[in-house]
């Protein structure tokens, strides 16, 4: 009798294992899956991009002189243009969209924050070409008519708002893409803020803290995670970004201090030439542009995470 | 419930009973328009022909050419050596439409028909003339009263035929435009915004006061936008119109290589329009499979005759006479 009741145990533990194990090998083969394309994509940006590579070498990140008919390529004025959008429209883009978020998850009242939030999430379903649309229609003329003249007016002794202002350039690809990113950063920090514990509110104000100190000063510190998560999923957004910016940016390959001059981003750029570059150097040249605009990636959000980590131990060590 | 199976069977069986010949082709986007509406109308004619057009534009549709994964291609631009060498078979060159290239400017009470010579467009888009009040554009025009106002000049951001075409041109009237810049699909544009595609440019010339670009002439009609006159060979000013493009075909027809790569801009001619261009379908000399083969040749013939008529109403300019005869003789060598 005890051998069969032992022999039945043996039997359930073996079971319970045996799905365990099963869903363990199914789910790292997803997770290996996800890995292998990434790496897959990485190998066929830097096979593609040979001819470009052993042509250009170092010279392709330096030089400004993008010539396809010399087959000459300089990508500088490229990544000047993607590195000065994304963080135009981080700038413009954070401090709202903090704002948005604290508003629906602190202060507003259930009837308003939810069908606003819902409101805001469908921003994200928006098609990049009807965003494009919308900068080229009510946008570009906004910024040649008003909002360029304006910051000429009061700010044109600093260098960024000098020249004629065209309506296009880096400005107005700096709104639209704050637009744009709007809803990543307000679904996700709002998600994080209401997830801070009730306590921690509560405690803040036992202290004799204000409503907006608790918030300020203990909620969303508490939800700082989640927050920069948000940024960083905004971040790659922008450096990516290449419909709306291409019709906006005004595509002229060449740096300019002034933000409302006309610039290149490299996603608009790919998207351009890509369809009639012919030639060994060309199409590579492009494809090379690729892999820069990966590495790009990587590296700012890499600096923002590092600069992220200074600031939590700095935080953690004043406490 | 059986003779419902039955009548689904036989009307399956009658659809795959009619041999539906499929021949696809990528190219320009200049002729697209004129294109599909030939393959529709070919296509009523000749019910068991059907071919596709992709308008992936020229040089991609020369690419999917060379790689073989079209059965013709169509280019505004003609093939190179280079590239002509890179396919088995030689490619005949079929030249369909033409078209103009129109400089269209935003000038605020400037008059439609603003003249142009060929040294003042290179000097514009080369940024060396920066003022639309500038000696060289009053010269041009006497008595035509233009504002002191910086010139916003437009170019394409995208690779193209229509590229192609305006900088052959300032290539032939300007030394210095051939030495900096060349003549491509893509160049490296000194000055100005670029904008994606005609539309692309279009609209942003509409929306920028003072600013000036370069438009297929189809677009500047379907738009209303004003277009300027160009200075032609012969010396006059000539707005582009579907007769001054016939004019530069047949003012080139005379010196028409056999193969029909030839460029049309800065053509002889006293009423030629000097920034026109053929475009060209290329067919590849030796078609494996015969059917395929008699459909595309019956198409070429149907093209020169009847497809020639449906040019203007869409703003094409049909091909002059000489041409058409000679390209007829070159449908023989489609085997």
């Amino acid at each position: 009798m005890a051998t069969a009741t032992a022999v039945q145990a043996q039997k359930r533990k073996t079971t319970i294992h045996a799905s365990d194990r099963v869903a363990r090998v199914v789910v790292l083969i997803f997770a290996a899956t996800v890995l292998m394309i990434a790496v897959i994509l990485v190998f066929e940006l830097w096979n593609g991009s040979a001819g470009s590579r052993h042509k250009m070498g170092w010279s392709f990140l330096t030089s400004s002189n993008w010539n396809p008919v010399t087959e000459q390529f300089g990508a500088l004025p490229f990544i000047y243009g993607t590195i000065v959008t994304s963080i135009l429209a981080l700038l413009i883009s954070v401090p709202l969209s903090l704002g948005a978020a604290i508003f629906l998850s602190e202060l507003a009242p259930a009837g308003i924050s939810n069908p606003l939030t819902f409101l805001v999430e469908l921003l994200a379903a928006i098609p990049s070409v009807i965003y494009g649309l919308l900068a080229i229609f009510t946008l570009v003329p906004l910024v040649r008519s008003y909002i360029g003249p304006f910051l000429k007016a009061t700010l044109g002794f600093l260098p960024f708002f000098q020249g004629p202002s065209y309506g296009v350039g880096y400005l107005t690809a700096g709104m639209i893409l704050a637009i744009m990113i709007f809803p990543f950063i307000i679904s996700v920090s709002r998600e994080s803020l209401l997830a801070v514990p009730r306590e921690q509110r509560e405690a803040a104000l036992a202290l004799g803290a204000t409503k907006w100190e608790s918030t300020w000063q203990v909620v969303v510190p508490y939800a700082k995670l989640g927050i920069t998560g948000s940024v960083f999923l905004a971040l790659a957004r922008a450096l990516g970004e290449t419909m709306a910016v291409t019709m906006v940016i005004g595509n002229d390959p060449a740096i300019h201090t002034s933000l409302l001059a006309p610039g290149a981003a490299i996603a608009a750029v790919i998207a351009n030439e890509f369809s009639e570059a012919t030639g060994p150097v060309y199409p590579a040249a492009l494809v090379e542009l690729g892999l820069v605009l990966f590495c790009l990636t990587i590296v700012m959000n890499g600096m923002a995470r590092l600069m992220i980590i200074a600031t939590t131990r700095k935080g953690s060590k004043r406490a | 419930m059986k003779t419902v199976h039955l009548t689904i069977l036989l009307a399956v069986a009658a659809t795959m009973g009619a041999a539906q010949e499929k021949i696809t082709g990528a190219g320009a986007t200049f002729p697209a328009p004129i294109y599909q509406k030939w393959f529709a109308d070919f296509h009523k004619a000749h019910s068991d022909v059907e071919i596709n057009y992709q308008s992936i534009g020229s040089g991609a549709g020369i690419q999917q050419l060379i790689s073989g994964t079209v059965d013709f291609g169509a280019s505004d631009v003609p093939m190179t050596d280079d590239q002509i060498s890179k396919i088995k078979v030689h490619t005949l060159h079929f030249p369909t439409v033409m078209g103009a290239v129109v400089p269209t400017y935003n000038i605020q009470g400037a008059p439609d028909g603003l003249k142009f010579s060929g040294d003042t467009l290179a000097g514009i888009f080369m940024g060396n003339i920066k003022k639309w009040n500038d000696p060289a554009l009053a010269k041009d025009n006497p008595g035509v009263k233009l504002p002191a106002e910086d010139i916003v000049v437009v170019h394409r951001s995208d690779a193209s035929g229509t590229s192609f075409v305006w900088t052959d041109f300032l290539a032939k009237v300007s030394p210095e435009w051939k030495m900096k810049v060349g003549a491509a699909a893509a160049v490296s544009w000194p000055v100005g915004l670029g904008g994606r595609g005609n539309e692309g440019v279009s609209g942003t010339v509409k929306q920028t006061p003072n600013s000036i670009g370069y438009i297929e002439l189809f677009y500047a009609r379907q738009n209303k936008m004003p277009f300027g006159a160009v200075k032609n060979m012969a010396g006059n000013f000539v707005k582009a119109s579907l007769e001054a493009v016939s004019e530069a075909a047949a003012g080139a027809a005379k010196n028409m290589p056999a193969d029909f790569r030839v460029s049309i801009t800065n053509a002889p001619g006293k009423g030629a329009y000097p920034i026109s261009s053929f475009t060209w379908l290329l067919i590849p000399s030796q078609i494996p499979d015969a059917k395929k083969s008699a459909a595309i040749k019956s198409f070429l013939q149907w093209m020169l005759a009847d497809g020639q008529k449906e040019c203007s109403a869409l703003d094409y300019a049909p091909l002059p006479k000489e041409v058409v005869a000679k390209e007829t003789k070159q449908i023989a060598e489609v085997k």
